[in-house]
Formats: structure tokens, C-alpha cells, sequence
């Protein structure tokens, strides 16, 4: 049994946080956090030459072909540091959503400006309020056309292209739903910035009007599309999530050994102590529950939806558990704006959130197990 | 990454899955499947008898404590071929619990404290289930606190002499042997005075008595000695330096890495799937789902954490701190699942009793037996502590009594 990243991988991990440690401090993330850029774009750049925004984009279309294990650990990297850029939108959905379904050209149009670092893209899913599914569809694709309102749409504002879920039909089935990759440059397209928890990333509204799309995928295969989609996005975000976590539990360990209190450090309390045992443990169930969706994920099993679920859902609890003990090990600091913890607070629960809320990947895993169980 | 045998580990696992096919019980594997949550259930056997014939068997066939040395009835396996063993045993595996302290703790304190003699003596007896060992650590007034012991051991010529009493001894009315920490020096601070021996549990002054639990079974002993008489021989390990000798022995515990810990998620899982509710069936209820989903992700989280450690055991390489989380994990949620399971029948799950004949009675026994999963071989609060200081490099306690003669720290009723 090898249940366990390649020493190459290993290599590549501590590659991205040396390089993480220097180019996204927290006090780069801070520009972006206090409203001065929409993401940063020095970072931006520097990702693309490192080469990990097309680290598992074939090299046929400009990428580094590694793969997705290479992500994982990559993703593990941009969640410790709290990065604030497109990546999982565009690295996660929207070059996930083209290598799965696109065409040819839609691959060679927008994979190597992926890589590159030349064009971000996203998920346009949601309507308001309300989890993935196929009913919460509204917007409509007729004769090419678009025409709705999706909101929210990650990293909308900044950026050039989105997948969109579009109704094509109205059985009432998964089959009236489509995907189209539309330009958010081309013209029928008013995009507005919404305020969020987590301002180092952004949310927008966007408004389609008779907008020129083009189809991903063939048409009413879309929900089959974007549950993939999903489902490997949750991977690629738990990955986020834990390193998100550890580091919240690594901030928390550090001001208990720091601060003295009642004459000893507060790290000697057992109250203080017990909690941060706990943070490890929801730290480390979701370490291994997101490796077996790395395992899932990188060899396209059978398992991959329960797993992903799985993944999804240790991660999300872990990194939301993290981040909010870390702040009380901080006391009164931990609620101040100078120091980070709310910024893995925020990060935390607006990750939690993203793909669809806990709620809906519980209902998964249940789904998921129940067909194992019967089979 | 991948599950997969390495060359050598197929062939390994190969070998013993033939042995297994070819040996094992198989008249007893309905009723091992059929017992969950650690315990055993055999209708017409008693558990040390079969468990002596099997462990006998796999003495013979070169299994039983397979990754022990040849000389001391091992064969000198690799961990990773000791974990793949354990898998390949399956459910027959269930059947060496009377034996699990011996190999797991008090063998491995014989081999790093005792005399050759006495390794070349006992260990090949422990192995093949001939002879059955104990654990005389915990006492009434030192449980997680157990430097703390009050048994005493004097020195007479070239023998010890012990007065006192021991607790929770799992298996102490079948076992030949035990082994024994005992305070020899109560002048100096708790953990310098304490010395380490293993004895013939049929010595004269040894006295079992079973103990009710709370959950109305008798799986563990109180055992009074008195005047037992242990030859200066059977010391292991230097005088006062019985704590230790102990750490070893629990380290060795804590080492054993693939042992399936009951979580209650696939016995809830099932009970969901077939309880059925006002509504309609209990597992399609959001509500339940829900917590459904959170212990399956606890469950699966630890099983891909003992797959780590496995990985890294098939590497070469000592598995990471991450194993600490088991019990704790597990305890937990043993308890909180069977309390739910019982809340989603409402006020009829009270009925039934723990006769664990029924699933509803199962859920009861799981409720009253879980408190003791949480005691047991570390509390949650110890467990903590050691995640905390020894994983997270926070600071040890500080303690009031660490630098204080023994007999001269403030006890109640001493």
C-alpha cells in the first residue's frame, strides 16, 4: 500500500509554500482584503510561471500534464496561505468543466490562456439562495442565446469567461439543463461586485442579456457535467480546506506557547490544550478523508462522488473548527482586524459554502453509500 | 499513490490467505462475523478454548505473533506483514482477545527487560496461547494517575514480598501470568520509587474477584495480593526504574496499528436503512442524513488514517503521530450513536434491554458499554494531553506533586 503522495509530489508541495511564503504574506493578502485590488495580480503572474495553473492541464494545450495529485498538493499550498486569487474558479471549475467536456477548440481557446495566466474563468451556477440542483436553474438557453441572472458567481468580476448552467428544457429532469462557455468580454454581459464575508474573493452578480453562448458539451448532459464537475472541484477544495486548517491550528499552537498568562503560558491549560488537541483531530480525519479523494480523483474511480463527499465534508467541518478555536486560543487578539485569524475565519466560511452548503454533500454521501450498500 | 501489495506483500498475503483457508475455524465464522462492537458472542464455545486451539495452530504454522524473533516463537515478520497478516486473519482474528495484552504489552516488556532464561522461558508460551498473560497496572487510587500506586513490594532476601491491590485487570481469572508494577520506595517522588515484576498468578496470596460493571457484565477483575512472594528473578528492569519500564509497555500499546477499532457507523447505517418512521423510512430523512454523513466522514477519516500509517510501515518508515486519534475518535462516537439510535425510536427505546439478541438491543449494550471505551487504556482527557504535548509541543502539566516523597503527598484517607 502507497496511500501517500510520491516523494516528487512531496518535493513539489514544499516547492509552492517556499514560494507562497514569499509572494503571498499575509500582508499581500491584506491588499486585497482592505479593498485596494480585486485579487492580486503579481501573485497571479507568478503562479502562472511556476507553472501550477496548468499543472494538470495536458501539455497538448499549454499546460505541465502532470496531473491532479500535483494539484491536490498544490491546492493544500494556496488554502495554508489564504491566497487571494481565482484559482480554484478557474483552476478547479472552469479547466476542470473543459477538460471534461470541451471541444477541441474550446480547449485550445481557453486551456493554454488558463496556464499562462492570461485568462481567468468560472462557474456561473447559482440564482440566489438554494444548493446545486437541477430546479434551481432558471436562466435559459434558446437559439444560442442566454438570458437570467446569476448570483453568486465567484471571482465574477475579474473574470473573462464563465461556464453557465443554462435550462434548455422543462421535463423536470437533470436533462434540461445545458452548459455553455460564454466570453464575459463579447457584449451581453453587465457584471456587478458583490459584497461578501471573505473580500479576498470576490462575488458578483451577473446579467445575461440575449448573450452569445456556446454549447459545453452536447445538449441536457449538463447536470451530468457539472455533478463531475463538483464532485472533483470538492476534492481540489478540500485539499484548500486543509491547509487552511492547519495552518489556523499551527497560528493557535504557536500564541499558546507565546502568551504568558496567570504566570505560565497558556499552551499549559488543559482547557487550552484539550482544544487544540481537537483542532488536530478534525485536522487530521480531514488529511486522510481528502487522500482518498485525491486517490479518487486521480484515477477517475467508481468511488470518486463518495469520496469527494466524503472529503468535502471532514474538510469543510475541519477548517471551519480551526479557524473559529483559533481565534478563542487568541482571546481578545484573535477578534482584532490586525491579527489573521479572521481572515481563515472568514476563508472558512465562505469555502464552506462555495460548492454548495454541508447540507447538500451530506444528503451525497448518504445517496452515495446507499447505492454501495445495495450493489 | 495506490492500495496496492508490493511484490513481496502480494506474495506474503497470498501465503497467509492459502494458511488461513486452509486452517481457520470456519464452523465459528458466522457467529465472529455476527459480533460487532468487540465483543464475542459463540453459542456453545467458550472464547480462551477455541482462542488457545487457534492461537496454537498458528503457533504451529508459524503465525502467531508472527513479527516476533524464531527464537521467542515469533517469525520475524516485518510490521508491514504483521498488518497484512491481521487483514488476511479477518474475522478469526477476534479469537486471540484473550491473548491481545500479552502480545501487545507484557511480551514486548519481557523481551526489552528480561534474562535471556527468561525470554527463551516465556515468550514462546505467550505466543503460542499455551500460556496467558495480564496487566497489574491500574489500582483503585491510580487510574490515569497511575505512578501514583499504593501496591507495595519489600525486599526479603533474595525475594519481594507484595501487599496491595490492583484493578480493571482484564482476563485476570484465566491468566498464568502477570505483570506487576509496584512501589518499592516510598521516600522518594512517585515515579522514582516504582519497580517492575511479572509473577505466577497461581501463587499463594493471589486472589481474583470478578467485578460488576455498570453495564452488568464481569470482563474485568479486582486482585488483592497478599504476601505474594516474587522471586528477585522475576524483576524486570533496574529497582525504581519500574516507570520506565512501563512506558514501554504502553508505548507498545499504543504501537499496534491496524487493530479495526469499532465506530457503531455500519451497524447505525443499516438501522437507518430498515427503521422505519411516520414519514417513511429513517435514512431518507434529512435530519438523519445529516448525522449519518457526519460519523461516516469520522469513520472513514480514520480509516484512511490507519491506511497512512499502514503506507508508511510498507515504506521502512515509523508511522506519524496521527494514530493517536483512534480511541479518541471512536469512543465518542460509540456513545453518541447509540444514544441517537435509541432517540430515533422514540420512547420505545427503552424496551428491549442489552441482550444484544435484537439490534435494538444492540444499540442499548453499545450505550452501556461505551463509557468504558472512553476510560479504557487512556481516557479522552489523558488522550488529549498526550495529542497536545507530545503531537502539538505544548507544555506538560505542571505538577504539584512531581518533586514530593511519595509518602509525603497529600491523599485523601491515607
Amino acid at each position: 500500500m502507497n496511500f501517500d503522495f510520491s516523494d516528487d509530489q512531496k518535493q513539489l508541495r514544499d516547492q509552492a509554500r517556499k514560494f507562497l511564503t514569499e509572494k503571498c504574506s499575509p500582508k499581500a493578502v491584506r491588499v486585497v482584503l482592505d479593498g485596494k485590488a480585486s485579487y492580486d495580480e503579481e501573485l497571479w503572474k507568478g503562479l502562472a510561471e511556476m507553472g501550477f495553473l496548468g499543472v494538470a492541464i495536458p501539455e497538448a494545450f499549454g499546460g505541465a500534464g502532470a496531473g491532479h495529485l500535483e494539484l491536490c498538493v498544490i491546492a493544500e499550498e494556496m488554502g495554508r496561505a489564504n491566497a487571494p486569487v481565482p484559482f480554484s474558479s478557474t483552476v478547479y471549475l472552469a479547466a476542470e468543466a473543459l477538460l471534461i467536456a470541451g471541444s477541441d477548440d474550446q480547449k485550445k481557446k481557453w486551456l493554454p490562456a488558463i496556464a499562462s495566466g492570461e485568462a481567468i474563468g468560472t462557474l456561473a451556477l447559482f440564482e440566489g439562495k438554494g444548493n446545486p440542483s437541477p430546479k434551481n436553474v432558471k436562466l435559459t438557453a434558446a437559439n444560442g442565446v442566454l438570458n437570467g441572472v446569476k448570483k453568486p458567481v465567484a471571482d465574477g468580476a475579474v473574470a473573462d469567461f464563465a461556464v453557465v448552467a443554462a435550462r434548455t428544457g422543462s421535463s423536470g429532469r437533470d436533462g434540461d439543463i445545458s452548459l455553455f462557455v460564454v466570453d464575459l468580454k463579447a457584449g451581453g454581459v453587465e457584471v456587478k461586485s458583490l459584497t461578501n464575508l471573505d473580500p479576498t474573493r470576490g462575488q458578483a452578480e451577473i446579467t445575461f442579456r440575449d448573450c452569445k453562448a456556446e454549447p459545453l458539451g452536447a445538449a441536457g448532459e449538463g447536470w451530468s457535467i457539472l455533478t463531475q464537475m463538483l464532485d472533483r472541484a470538492a476534492v481540489l477544495c478540500a485539499f484548500e480546506q486543509v491547509g487552511g486548517a492547519d495552518r489556523a491550528l499551527e497560528m493557535g499552537r504557536d500564541y499558546a506557547l507565546d502568551r504568558i498568562a496567570f504566570g505560565r503560558q497558556i499552551g499549559s491549560f488543559q482547557a487550552v490544550k484539550h482544544m487544540l488537541a481537537d483542532m488536530y483531530v478534525s485536522a487530521t480525519l480531514a488529511r486522510s478523508n481528502s487522500y482518498y479523494g485525491a486517490w479518487a480523483l486521480s484515477t477517475n474511480a467508481a468511488e470518486l462522488p463518495e469520496a469527494a463527499a466524503a472529503a468535502r465534508i471532514s474538510a469543510t467541518q475541519a477548517f471551519q473548527h480551526c479557524a473559529k478555536n483559533n481565534i478563542q486560543v487568541h482571546g481578545g487578539m484573535g477578534f482584532t482586524w490586525e491579527f489573521d485569524c479572521h481572515m481563515y475565519y472568514r476563508r472558512a466560511n465562505a469555502m464552506a459554502l462555495g460548492l454548495g452548503s454541508l447540507t447538500y454533500w451530506e444528503d451525497q454521501l448518504i445517496e452515495h453509500m446507499r447505492k454501495k450498500n445495495a450493489a | 499513490m495506490n492500495f496496492d501489495d508490493t511484490p513481496q506483500e502480494a506474495a506474503f498475503r497470498e501465503s497467509a490467505r492459502k494458511w488461513v483457508e486452509a486452517n481457520a475455524p470456519k464452523e465459528l465464522h458466522a457467529e465472529l462475523s455476527r459480533s460487532s462492537l468487540g465483543r464475542i458472542r459463540l453459542a456453545k464455545h467458550d472464547i480462551v478454548d477455541v482462542g488457545k486451539a487457534w492461537q496454537k495452530k498458528k503457533a504451529e504454522g508459524g503465525w502467531a505473533c508472527l513479527h516476533w524473533p524464531r527464537e521467542y516463537g515469533g517469525r520475524g515478520a516485518t510490521p508491514i506483514e504483521r498488518v497484512i497478516w491481521q487483514q488476511e486473519e479477518g474475522v478469526y482474528g477476534k479469537l486471540t482477545q484473550p491473548f491481545q495484552i500479552g502480545e501487545g504489552m507484557c511480551g514486548p516488556t519481557v523481551m526489552a527487560f528480561g534474562s535471556e532464561d527468561a525470554k527463551r522461558r516465556y515468550l514462546p508460551k505467550l505466543a503460542s496461547g499455551e500460556e496467558i498473560w495480564c496487566q497489574l497496572f491500574s489500582e483503585p487510587s491510580a487510574g490515569s494517575d497511575v505512578a501514583g500506586l499504593r501496591t507495595r513490594a519489600e525486599k526479603k532476601g533474595d525475594n519481594w514480598v507484595v501487599n496491595g491491590q490492583k484493578i480493571w485487570t482484564s482476563g485476570a481469572h484465566y491468566s498464568d501470568y502477570g505483570l506487576l508494577i509496584a512501589r518499592t520506595d516510598p521516600n522518594v517522588p512517585k515515579h522514582k520509587g516504582l519497580t517492575m515484576f511479572f509473577l505466577d498468578m497461581k501463587s499463594p496470596g493471589v486472589e481474583v474477584r470478578p467485578i460488576k460493571q455498570a453495564n452488568g457484565m464481569q470482563e474485568f477483575n479486582e486482585v488483592y495480593f497478599t504476601d505474594v512472594v516474587i522471586p528477585d528473578s522475576q524483576r524486570l528492569g533496574a529497582v525504581g526504574e519500574g516507570w520506565s519500564v512501563s512506558l514501554t509497555t504502553l508505548m507498545n500499546e499504543r504501537m499496534s496499528i491496524g487493530s479495526r477499532l469499532a465506530t457503531g457507523v455500519p451497524e447505525l447505517f443499516e438501522f437507518c436503512s430498515n427503521l422505519m418512521l411516520e414519514d417513511g423510512l429513517a435514512i431518507d430523512d434529512p435530519a438523519v442524513r445529516s448525522k449519518l454523513a457526519n460519523w461516516a466522514v469520522k469513520s472513514s477519516g480514520l480509516k484512511y488514517t490507519s491506511y497512512r500509517a499502514i503506507s508508511a510501515l510498507s515504506k521502512g518508515d515509523r508511522p506519524g503521530p496521527e494514530n493517536s486519534i483512534g480511541k479518541l475518535v471512536s469512543g465518542m462516537m460509540l456513545q453518541d450513536i447509540a444514544t441517537y439510535a435509541m432517540d430515533l425510536q422514540g420512547a420505545a427505546g427503552v424496551l428491549t434491554g442489552a441482550d444484544e439478541e435484537t439490534v435494538q438491543g444492540q444499540f442499548q449494550q453499545m450505550l452501556l458499554s461505551s463509557p468504558s471505551m472512553r476510560i479504557a487504556g487512556g481516557t479522552d482527557e489523558i488522550l488529549r494531553n498526550i495529542i497536545a504535548e507530545r503531537v502539538l509541543g505544548l507544555p506538560s502539566d505542571i505538577r504539584v506533586d512531581k518533586d514530593v516523597p511519595y509518602n509525603k503527598i497529600p491523599t485523601k484517607g491515607r
